[in-house]
């Protein structure tokens, strides 16, 4: 993962409309490497609508995002940097997790090796399960399912919408250690959480949305 | 081009697991072009006159029924999010996509349809054109009807709506393809309706991706 | 507060000023053209030598064939503009053409039918024109079903949008096709506009009509766009101040 200072986000001036309900306006902040952006506010305050935005799947009503200085739409370059996960697991419950993990990576453009996936899911906690249909994981383990790919892909931007939730103790305190090493490798962190997430690395930053 | 078959990969896994899909619509194409002789009547002239319109309808009907398992369920668990946000380009992914629905729903039918053909009395030159247009044409249906399966996404009724958007467009297919096989019985040659059908695929080929993905993009706003 | 694009949503409120001021103009000029075109209808046009007066129905029929076609090209083009730039007046437009379009259809099916039954003896036959008229029914009735399922404004004009430009796009080959279809099934069939000589009266009493459709069209189309623009911005402060000048 080779960043410069420049390789980064901005946002200027977003605004959301969902409906005839304005979301927010005025939205904007600046992403350096190794900073972590905290998105709060309460419910139906359109925290998802802005990671959606910021991850390119959502349209804003006013205001730019740009990476390194180039609008994020049709941009090739930037949907190579970053990794979305939302609500949804975005996993298929017919296929294992292997599968999951291997195609899901596909999609995004690069190869996963057998190893680094069997590797990832250990320490994930998913070890044994790796072949069995997803269908037959709990909540929680599917979540981790989803989750494995933070651990195999080596890009930049990390845009998570309640990454723990559902997850136990345990794989809680994992995921703040991955965050930890992400932020201090130079990676950049935009997280939703309802829950307290104390992070130890990395430049903390925060966007309040009222409702 | 890896996209391509990844994509490909995946969906053949998906329709591998879930066999029972690709048979539920076979048996429908079957079980209704069956209804047609019981309605008119077991004449043998007539039902070799309807016949080619039968089977038409029919594999219109199974498609069109098959449309919503191309995209409700990915769109469901949160992949097809992850593939409108993937670095490649969404036509390719959506091309895929339809080649696979194709293979599990369209091709199934057009290896079928002699079967069908000889019970409504089709035979030899006849038969042969019949497979061939259908072979060339379900391709469009699949193709067409991805871009009604992406606007109805998650909607309520999409189902039966489907089916008022995509129908009409469904018509000039229709019409080639059963019209091919009534060409070649009535010493016409079915060579026009069969080049008509295959521009149609061209076409449909080049245009539908697109607006599919601009469709699947309007849709998961 | 300031920083969205209010342009964009400046011109629905300017344009519910304008269409309320333009409505009155076009609804009087269509009244006077339907009176002056059923006058040439019924009174002035000659009774037709073959039809007989069984013929009239075609001032009503045809201006409303003319008008559901021209009328589905207005709306596509309005979708489009809305969904290239991003203007939603454009998108509202095509959304208020539509109920009236797929009237026009109806009409032309209706009288076509009512034609049909002295012309040819029975109330409907397979003809390309009455054909192609159903698919185009079928057409504005889906876009009208897209719009009407999807709750949120901005995907109903989008999705809207695709669907009336791909229907726009097919429109031709469908054409095409049902007339292919057509001729290889009943050889040619009595054309339903080409009557051999006619009379001057009857083209005139006939662009008249077509003219008060026309007319008509708009006045409906302006009137339906108020509506839609109150529904739409109905938490906006203008439609609450217009709603407390109205009481």
């Amino acid at each position: 993962m080779v960043l410069t200072a420049e390789s980064m986000l901005e946002a200027t001036e977003l605004a959301c409309m969902r409906g005839d309900r304005i979301l927010f306006t005025d939205v904007g902040f600046r992403l350096a490497p190794g900073e972590f952006l905290h998105v709060r506010g309460p419910n139906g305050s359109g925290k998802s609508s802005l990671l959606r935005m910021l991850s390119g799947l959502l349209l804003p009503e006013a205001g730019t995002v740009t990476w390194q200085g180039r609008n994020i739409k049709n941009n090739e370059e930037y949907h190579r940097a970053l990794i979305y996960l939302g609500h949804l697991n975005g996993i298929k419950e017919e296929l294992s997790a292997m599968e999951n993990l291997k195609i899901t990576c596909g999609l995004a453009g690069f190869d996963v090796e057998e190893k680094d996936a069997l590797d990832a899911f250990e320490r994930i906690g998913l070890f044994g399960r790796e072949h069995l249909p997803t269908k037959v994981l709990s909540q929680g383990q599917r979540r981790r399912v989803m989750l494995s790919r933070l651990l195999v892909a080596q890009t930049p931007l990390w845009i998570l919408d309640e990454p723990i939730v559902a997850l136990d103790t345990d794989a809680i305190g994992l995921m703040r250690s991955l965050f930890e090493l992400h932020l201090e490798n130079g990676g950049m962190l935009i997280m939703t959480t309802h829950q307290e997430l104390e992070l130890s690395a990395g430049i903390y930053k925060e966007i309040r949305l009222t409702s | 081009m890896s996209i391509v078959f990844w994509v490909i990969k995946r969906d053949l896994l998906l329709a591998m697991r879930r066999k029972s899909d690709v048979l539920t619509t076979l048996f429908f194409f079957v079980i209704v072009t069956s209804l047609f002789p019981l309605g008119v009547g077991p004449e043998p002239q007539l039902l070799k006159a309807i016949g080619p319109g039968v089977l038409w309808v029919g594999a219109l009907l199974a498609t069109m029924l098959s449309l919503g398992r191309m995209f409700a369920a990915d769109h469901a668990d949160g992949t097809l999010e992850q593939m409108l946000i993937c670095p490649e380009s969404l036509s390719l992914i959506v091309l895929s996509k339809v080649v696979v629905h194709w293979l599990a729903t369209g091709l199934p039918l057009v290896l079928m349809s002699p079967l069908l053909g000889l019970q409504f009395g089709i035979e030899g030159e006849a038969l042969r054109v019949l497979t061939l247009s259908l072979l060339l044409g379900t391709p469009v249906l699949s193709l067409v009807g991805a871009i009604g399966a992406s606007l109805t996404l998650g909607l309520r009724g999409g189902g039966v709506l489907v089916s008022l958007l995509v129908l009409p467009l469904y018509i000039p297919v229709l019409i080639f393809g059963a019209g091919a096989v009534d060409a070649s019985t009535s010493g016409i040659g079915a060579q026009g309706h069969l080049s008509l059908l295959g521009a149609l695929l061209v076409l449909a080929l080049l245009a539908t991706p697109k607006a599919v993905a601009s469709a699947l993009r309007i849709s998961l706003e | 507060m300031s920083k969205i694009n209010w342009y964009k949503y400046s011109a629905p409120v300017t344009f519910y000023g304008l269409a309320g001021k333009m409505f009155p103009g076009f609804a009087i000029l269509s009244a006077i053209l339907f009176a002056i075109g059923l006058y040439i209808s019924f009174f002035v046009a000659p009774t037709d030598a073959t039809q007989g007066d069984a013929y009239r129905i075609i001032f009503i029929h045809v201006p409303a064939a003319w008008m559901s076609m021209f009328i589905y090209v207005v709306m596509a083009a309005y979708a489009g503009i809305g969904l290239a730039f991003n203007t939603r007046l454009s998108a509202m437009m095509a959304q208020a053409l539509a109920p009236t379009g797929a009237l026009f259809c109806f009409i032309a099916l209706f009288t076509g039918s009512f034609w049909g039954k002295p012309m040819w003896g029975a109330w409907w036959v397979w003809d390309a024109r009455l054909t192609s008229q159903l698919i185009l029914f079928f057409l504005y009735v889906g876009f009208i079903s897209l719009q009407a399922a999807i709750d949120d404004p901005r995907r109903s004009d989008r999705a809207g949008a695709l669907i009336a430009l791909v229907g726009v796009i097919n429109v031709p080959i469908i054409y095409f096709s049902v007339k292919w279809w057509n001729t290889l099934h009943q050889g040619a069939s009595i054309s339903l506009t080409k009557a051999p000589s006619m009379a001057h009266t009857m083209l005139l009493g006939m662009l008249i009509m077509a003219l008060a459709c026309w007319m008509y069209t708009i006045a409906v189309a302006l009137y339906r766009v108020r509506l839609i623009i109150l529904e739409r911005e109905r938490n906006s402060t203008w439609v609450s101040d217009l709603m407390k000048e109205m009481k």
